[in-house]
């Protein structure tokens, strides 16, 4: 299956299924078309959720005869996801899904996606192609340094490294040193992982001058924003090539897109999915080129499909042949977040998380300030709480018991630790409206 | 038994001037003060000749506080008293949260104390002789103002 394009003379360039990847633009609408006439049928029969929000817009699956139709059905939203909490969107009875991820929701309930044993399958195979994209081939050692667990990021790199038939280290997170040891150990030459925690990887190589040991030759970065410029770090840094991977649970996980070497945009795989850019404001769809909310259309996932999700990531899309000869749309630099979700250390983070957390004081949430940066290469999550008369106390161990109190439910609530900090009250702004609550100083977009 | 006067306070320079200050414009005298820390925030610990008004002045200048229930004891001024005093208190299962002086002079030492049993704390000291101060005493130990 493994084809070479003309153009590799390096070992860079492949294509790891070129009869998808390098369609004609009519061959890809055909085959979407298809795709969604079909998915159509399937959803509107198996989930009713699907069935009653098309009933209410007036809808047949006899009226949608192919992606010129696209528009005229309902969006879905994380809202609906959490609605149907935890199996109400599945698409097949529960006994032919065989797995579960999970990402934070806005509240306590998790946002929760079911698979099918074909679903994992077309998972695989669209990893395959971003990491063959990326240079990787059944030659490489990869070390997969993203969680494994309920995040999709660990076993989807995995099952997708697997495939392409590269031998997989499954490191997950949270040891370095043990990271660095086996990737002398072992001559890894590839590394799948978030950016931020790569820079971390090599600054403690070069601490102890080990640079020179590693056999690394290519990274897969994602599952937070990161700069052309940390990418260039990297590169220089390491002597590697490093690539964009993107994706998100509710989807399917990482893999629905990566960008080549040629880094003209995150090739989406346009046989699985369908990608709309829409205004935020009027739910209009937008031509190529121009900036607005990605929305996914998923077209043969069968445990969880999504229609017309809206992913409210803000970015552009264009069309038309890349340098590296793929046809696939690319998804463009993401601008940032039609709602107020931000990706703290790879994971997602809902302000009304913390909000949820802070309520554990005694009920009511005073007044606080989520601040975000990045140190050193490391996200910074620390949250202001003014302190109040109801819940001060005279000896500093209550205090700093309440503290941690607040830092272990912000923990629980979101995944990640946060440094709380008690500030005398008046010291965060206040507003009639809408109190901001958020600051977020990293420079990403 | 008295009241003290516990103000949050961040650690940063002149935050705890800016209290004062409120305190000294409504004419609050200051009988004695105890400042804890940590890295990021503090604690002044006050006892005011004006309770009330202490108060209102540190809310007015929007400052968080509380009031808290501590024993001030007048110590005689010899080797080993306080630690008789301290002695009667362990005896009797108190615990000490925390303590400071309020003034010392030849003739003796004004100790402020929380104790995690005020009212009980105050019956062991006066069985053990020791001289327990009350709210209104509390003006004298400010001086003549």
């Amino acid at each position: 299956m493994l084809v070479t394009a003309e153009s590799d003379k390096t070992g860079f360039f492949m294509y790891w299924n070129e009869t998808k990847e390098c369609m004609s633009r009519d061959q890809i609408e055909e085959l979407q078309s298809k795709r969604l006439v079909k998915q159509i049928n399937r959803i509107y029969h198996n989930v009713e959720y699907y069935r009653k929000k098309m009933q209410e817009a007036g809808l047949e699956p006899s009226d949608i005869r192919g992606i010129e139709d696209l528009d005229k059905l309902p969006f879905t939203t994380y809202e609906d996801i959490a609605k149907a909490y935890p199996f109400g969107l599945s698409a097949v009875p529960l006994s032919e899904a065989v797995r579960v991820h999970a990402s934070s929701g806005t509240t306590g309930k998790p946002k929760i996606a079911i698979y099918t044993r074909k679903d994992i399958d077309i998972w695989s195979e669209c990893v395959a192609r971003c990491f063959s994209m990326a240079g990787i081939t059944k030659n490489d050692i990869i070390q997969v340094g993203y969680g494994y667990g309920l995040f999709t990021g660990g076993l989807g790199a995995h099952y997708g490294a697997e495939n392409l038939g590269a031998l997989v280290i499954p490191m997950s997170t949270g040891n370095t040193k043990k990271l660095i040891d086996m990737m002398i150990d072992c001559g890894t030459t590839a590394i799948a992982c978030t950016p931020s925690y790569l820079l971390h990887v090599a600054e403690a190589l070069e601490a102890e001058g080990l640079v020179d040991k590693i056999k690394l030759k290519y990274a897969i970065c994602g599952a937070e924003p990161w700069t052309d410029n940390m990418r260039k770090q990297i590169e220089e840094r390491l002597h590697i090539k490093a690539v964009d991977i993107y994706g998100l649970t509710e989807i399917m996980g990482p893999g629905v897109a990566a960008d080549c070497e040629h880094h003209k945009g995150l090739h989406i795989w346009e046989d699985h999915f369908i990608p709309e850019i829409i205004d935020p404001d009027t739910l209009e769809q937008l031509p190529a080129g121009q900036t607005g909310e990605l929305v996914i259309t998923t077209i043969t996932k069968e445990g969880m499909p999504l229609i017309r999700y809206r992913t409210r990531d803000l970015t552009s899309i264009e069309i038309g042949k890349c340098d590296c000869g793929r046809t696939m749309a690319r998804i463009q630099r993401f601008k940032g977040r039609s709602d107020d979700m931000l990706v703290i250390r790879g994971v997602n983070v809902f302000p009304s998380q913390v909000e949820q957390a802070l309520l554990e004081i005694d009920g009511t949430t005073p007044n606080y300030m989520i601040n975000v940066d990045r140190v050193d290469n490391n996200d910074t999550f620390e949250v202001q709480i003014e302190v109040e008369e109801r819940f001060f106390s005279d000896e500093i161990r209550k205090l700093e018991e309440l503290r941690s109190k607040v830092e272990n439910s912000i923990h629980q609530m979101t995944g990640i630790k946060a440094k709380v900090r008690l500030v005398e009250p008046n010291a965060l702004p206040h507003s009639d409206g809408k109190t901001k609550h958020v600051n977020d100083a990293r420079k990403l977009v | 038994m008295v009241k003290q006067l516990s103000v949050f306070l961040e650690n940063k320079p002149g935050t705890l001037n800016k209290a004062l200050l409120m305190l000294k414009n409504n004419d609050v005298n200051i009988v004695a003060i105890s400042l804890a820390d940590t890295s990021e925030f503090g604690l002044a610990r006050l006892i005011v000749d004006d309770l009330e008004k202490g108060r209102s002045a540190i809310r007015e200048g929007g400052y968080t506080s509380t009031l808290a229930d501590v024993i001030a004891v007048r110590l005689a001024q010899r080797v080993g008293y306080l630690q008789e005093i301290l002695d009667k208190l362990s005896a009797a299962g108190i615990n000490v949260e925390y303590m400071y002086t309020a003034s010392t002079g030849p003739d003796g030492a004004d100790l402020i104390m929380k104790t995690s049993d005020p009212a009980k704390a105050e019956e062991v000291l006066a069985e053990a002789k020791a001289e327990v101060l009350k709210q209104d005493d509390l003006r004298k130990l400010g001086g003549d103002n």
